[in-house]
């Protein structure tokens, strides 16, 4: 006997009881226990989703997708030293990854050197430490850079990192034109989410704007930014949040690029973006599907944008190193694999699959190894990359996929009446709306809501640790910050007074920065003399704490 | 004496971005009672200190997830030593390995919380063992 109505169905549903759960989302969305053609009504599939490869993009940005070509697989890798860094490189590399992804320490990413006084304790931690060319020579020794592509997450001073990895390929007779890769250069979630700025908004959306000029001339296949919701999510969004603050940043990038006289068919097509792949999996996948169908519609109709390329929204995906559980390290790689399955169902361009020790730590090369095998056994083993968007048309996908679509469109309005992005960091929106978002998810794991297994469930009362554990040696502060006096003590120190004094001018006066940067780093000038002589023009910026 | 609420100073020292813990913690404490003054970003061993001198602070938490923990704490303990804070709680959390936590624990430092620790936890932790000197 066969239901022959929803409401035949829903009467059977109620009557057989439902367990005493939360079934909400992990982002705390309510949840139909069962989505039907009637979630869909209204909503055409022809326009809506469209084919792979043509506008929308809804079901992904290449017609053959991973037919065609599998995803980059790119391990985020940094730690110690530049020789230390480069030597997990090449252990990568030889294991099969496909891309290079730089993490610099904290020193590094605030655009201070390694003597700074804020930086004790902190040198090679976290990431490789990056003082001057000397130091970006080392780290990519001995790595074809015209054959790999490299992705370096830095974002405050961006620019002047990138000048030193031009100065490096330019040393080694590598020619720009052959150089690929991505910086992350994204500004605006820094002071959203993740903290790290130099200068006032204004001045680092010039830079931004600078450096894309500089690589539509001249580094043709750099992706110039890459627009990130990772650390929104990180910091504790919702899904919705993360992709509505993202794609709101990557329209002032636009906003800024065109306000700067750049034609949109030159710069936006190098743009690409960043999400985080959360443990809410079907959740996950709707949200980059829904980024690729809004950020579409945008650039087409909105921003006008001729060129298909334009129009595509392009994204790496990281899994979520905040679902990660210091308790029972091993079932993070769990975690981290479905995780990263949502993100090649989702359909992204390139991903890495964070390590099972990095609750603890930053990763062994063991955990290292295994967070890659996991990425190649989803590729070659599971079958998902044998089809095309293989959940489009299930209701409960295509129904997340609009209503995240929905909620991201609320967002714009709210972000449009408080002025605009910048406007909204101001006044501290962003950060507010995160902040609540990730007390509510904390609250709910502590009155037993939600779960989290080894931690509020399931856990191992008295366990011991039982994995290996990397540890970066207090020496490595000593070694690199002697690397930097010898640096600065064998350079031609005239020269970098007067290549800084140029760069200063060229700031005062509005010019492109790149010319005078790369001149910079040719002449050895360190990150923290770059940021010192730029901050003199621009000043510096605070934020007022507030929880 | 029991009237006054434990007044504890949050902070992050250095160059270390990640504020989701410190601020969530933060909101747990004054949610039970506690009064919280939270110092934000880029803070230093110095401006930690004389923060909780100025506020005759119970309780210093620092949330550390850039590896520099025991540069930060250790610094962080000689301050309150020498500034006449040695019987109020020096405690944190961050991504801190277990060795490390009991070094931290030498050094007169109190517990310390990572990933997956209950809100609760932290702020029945923090009630039992602030400092309740009469006067």
């Amino acid at each position: 006997m066969g239901n022959r109505t929803k409401t035949a169905w829903a009467e059977k549903y109620e009557a057989g009881g439902v367990r005493d759960a939360d079934f909400t989302s992990i982002s705390g969305r309510p949840l139909e226990p069962l989505y039907t053609w009637e979630d869909l009504a209204g909503s055409d599939p022809e326009t809506r989703l469209g084919w792979p490869g043509d506008y929308p993009y809804t079901r992904g940005v290449h017609p053959s997708m991973y037919r065609g070509k599998l995803w980059t697989m790119r391990q985020f890798a940094g730690m110690g030293t530049p020789d230390q860094t480069n030597e997990r490189y090449r252990f990568l590399l030889e294991k099969g990854q496909t891309g290079l992804s730089v993490a610099f320490d904290n020193p590094t990413l605030y655009g201070r050197d390694s003597d700074h006084a804020l930086a004790a304790g902190e040198v090679g931690k976290t990431g490789v430490a990056v003082d001057t060319l000397a130091d970006m020579e080392r780290l990519f020794a001995g790595i074809p850079l015209d054959r790999v592509s490299t992705s370096m997450t830095i974002n405050a001073p961006a620019a002047w990192i990138f000048a030193m990895f031009l100065a490096n390929a330019e040393k080694r007779g590598i020619g720009f034109d052959k150089l690929r890769g991505t910086l992350q250069n994204d500004i605006l979630k820094e002071y959203i989410a993740q903290k790290e700025w130099i200068f006032p908004p204004e001045p680092h959306l010039r830079l931004i704007t600078d450096l894309m000029a500089f690589c539509a001339e001249k580094v043709p296949q750099w992706n110039t930014i890459s627009i990130s919701g990772y650390h929104i999510r990180e910091a504790g969004s919702t899904a919705a949040q993360e992709l509505a603050f993202t794609l709101a940043d990557g329209f002032c990038y636009v906003e800024h690029a065109l306000a700067a006289g750049l034609d949109i068919e030159d710069f936006a097509p190098r743009l690409s973006f960043f999400f985080n792949s959360h443990l809410d999996f079907f959740e996950e996948i709707a949200k980059m599907r829904a980024a690729r169908r809004i950020w579409a519609r945008a650039m087409r109709d909105k921003y006008k944008a001729k060129n298909p390329r334009s129009w595509l929204c392009r994204f790496h995906v990281q899994t979520a190193g905040c679902s990660l559980t210091a308790q029972q390290p091993e079932i993070n790689i769990v975690r981290t694999a479905l995780e990263a399955l949502a993100g090649v169902l989702g359909g992204c361009q390139s991903l890495h699959t964070n390590s099972m020790d990095e609750a603890l730590a930053l990763p062994s090369e063991k955990a290292v190894e295994i967070a890659l095998r996991t990425q190649q056994i989803i590729a070659f083993e599971s079958g998902a990359a044998n089809v095309i968007d293989p959940l489009g048309g299930s209701y409960y996908i295509e129904k997340l996929t609009n209503d995240l679509e929905e909620e991201a469109e609320r967002y714009f309005r709210k972000i449009d009446e408080l002025g605009g992005v910048v406007k909204a960091i101001e006044q501290g929106f962003f950060q507010r709306e995160i902040t609540r978002a990730a007390y509510e998810y904390e609250m709910a794991l502590s009155r037993r809501k939600k779960f989290h297994v080894g931690v509020n469930e399931f856990a191992n009362l008295g366990q011991k640790l039982e994995i290996p554990l990397l540890e970066i040696d207090e020496s490595t502060e000593r070694d690199q910050v002697a690397a930097l006096l010898r640096t600065k003590a064998e350079r031609d120190n005239g020269a970098v007074r007067e290549s800084l004094a140029a760069l200063k001018t060229a700031a005062a006066a509005g010019r492109n920065l790149m010319p005078p940067l790369l001149e910079c780093a040719r002449r050895y000038a360190t990150l923290g003399e770059i940021s010192d002589a730029l901050t003199a023009v621009f000043g510096s910026y605070r934020e007022q704490p507030f929880f | 004496m029991a009237d006054r609420k434990i007044k504890v100073i949050i902070a992050k020292p250095g160059l270390d971005g990640h504020d989701r813990g410190a601020k969530v913690v933060a909101r747990a404490l004054v949610e039970a009672g506690m009064e919280v003054v939270y110092l934000g970003l880029q803070q230093t061993p110095e401006s930690i200190v004389r923060a909780a001198v100025e506020e005759d602070a119970d309780v210093i938490g620092l949330s550390i997830l850039s590896g520099a923990h025991m540069t930060n704490f250790r610094r962080v303990r000689e301050l309150m030593l020498s500034s006449g804070l040695g019987d109020r709680l020096l405690t944190g959390g961050g991504i801190i390995p277990t060795k490390d936590q009991e070094k931290l624990q030498e050094m007169g430092v109190g517990k310390v919380f990572g990933p997956g620790d209950d809100l609760q936890e932290i702020v029945e932790y923090i009630r039992a063992n602030a400092r309740r000197v009469p006067g």
